[in-house]
């Protein structure tokens, strides 16, 4: 099965964030396919790489990082949510002459549509954190 | 073209959630899909004419659902039995609505390809 997964909930105060990541694991493990994951609202903090985590607890920027560079997933943040958070890539700050881009390798920033597209193009859509 | 349905069950101020789902159901009808918008719970709060968030700081965004006709997403809901907790009725709201209840919203996520709640 084609399978795409949208997070909205806050990494640092929401489990959600790992429930995603377990279920895409187990997903994957079990011979479905991901074609998109989206980061939404909150969920967007994922794709900071300036977190940190304290030394006896997950860091789960790192590990959804890892995850979808390992299996070399489309793993999408939203632009609008991004940007009000602080989340820009290069382009984004850039654009709005901020001093840095934080962005994480693995992630693109893009807009709704690619939620819209990932819609279109599963076979189920899987919601983490409302 | 898939069928998809938005649940709104936050009030329109206090936490984004009102304006992610307006989003989602904004790019959905930019990309020509058959929308259901479904608000419940605190979500009837949302269509209730006369907002004035100006004096929270906070932007109009409900303005914004006099513009779904225009975006052409025509399948607008209220669950009745969420306006009737709050004592609202259809002559309170900004924009017109289907009424349903419990049963029909059960038969609208059940013929759709997509649900989001937010």
């Amino acid at each position: 099965m084609i399978i795409s997964v949208m997070v909205t909930g806050s990494p640092v105060s929401q489990q959600s964030a790992q429930t995603a990541l377990s279920f895409c694991q187990a997903a994957l493990t079990a011979g479905h396919q991901i074609y998109r994951v989206f980061f939404y609202e909150d969920a967007v903090q994922l794709g900071s790489a300036l977190n940190v985590a304290p030394q006896d607890e997950r860091n789960l920027n790192a590990a959804w990082s890892e995850f979808v560079k390992q299996y070399e997933l489309d793993a999408v943040i939203c632009v609008a949510s991004a940007l009000k958070r602080g989340i820009l890539d290069d382009g984004e700050a850039s654009r709005y002459q901020k001093p840095a881009a934080n962005l994480a390798e693995g992630f693109d920033i893009s807009g709704l549509g690619q939620w819209v597209d990932a819609c279109l193009n599963s076979d189920r859509v899987v919601s983490f954190g409302a | 073209m898939k069928t998809l349905t938005f649940l709104s069950r936050h009030a329109p101020f206090g936490t984004s959630n009102a304006k992610a789902c307006l989003d989602m159901v904004l790019a959905s009808a930019v990309f020509e899909q058959q929308v259901n918008y479904i608000f419940m719970d605190e979500g009837v709060w949302q269509l209730v004419r006369g907002h004035e968030p100006a004096g929270i700081h906070a932007k109009n965004t409900m303005a914004a659902l006099q513009a779904l006709e225009l975006y052409g997403v025509e399948n607008i809901f209220a669950l009745e039995e969420s306006l009737t907790e709050r004592n609202l009725s259809l002559a309170h709201l900004q924009i017109p609505v289907r009424l349903c209840t419990r049963a029909e919203m059960s038969s609208l996520i059940q013929t759709s390809d997509v649900v989001t709640a937010l």
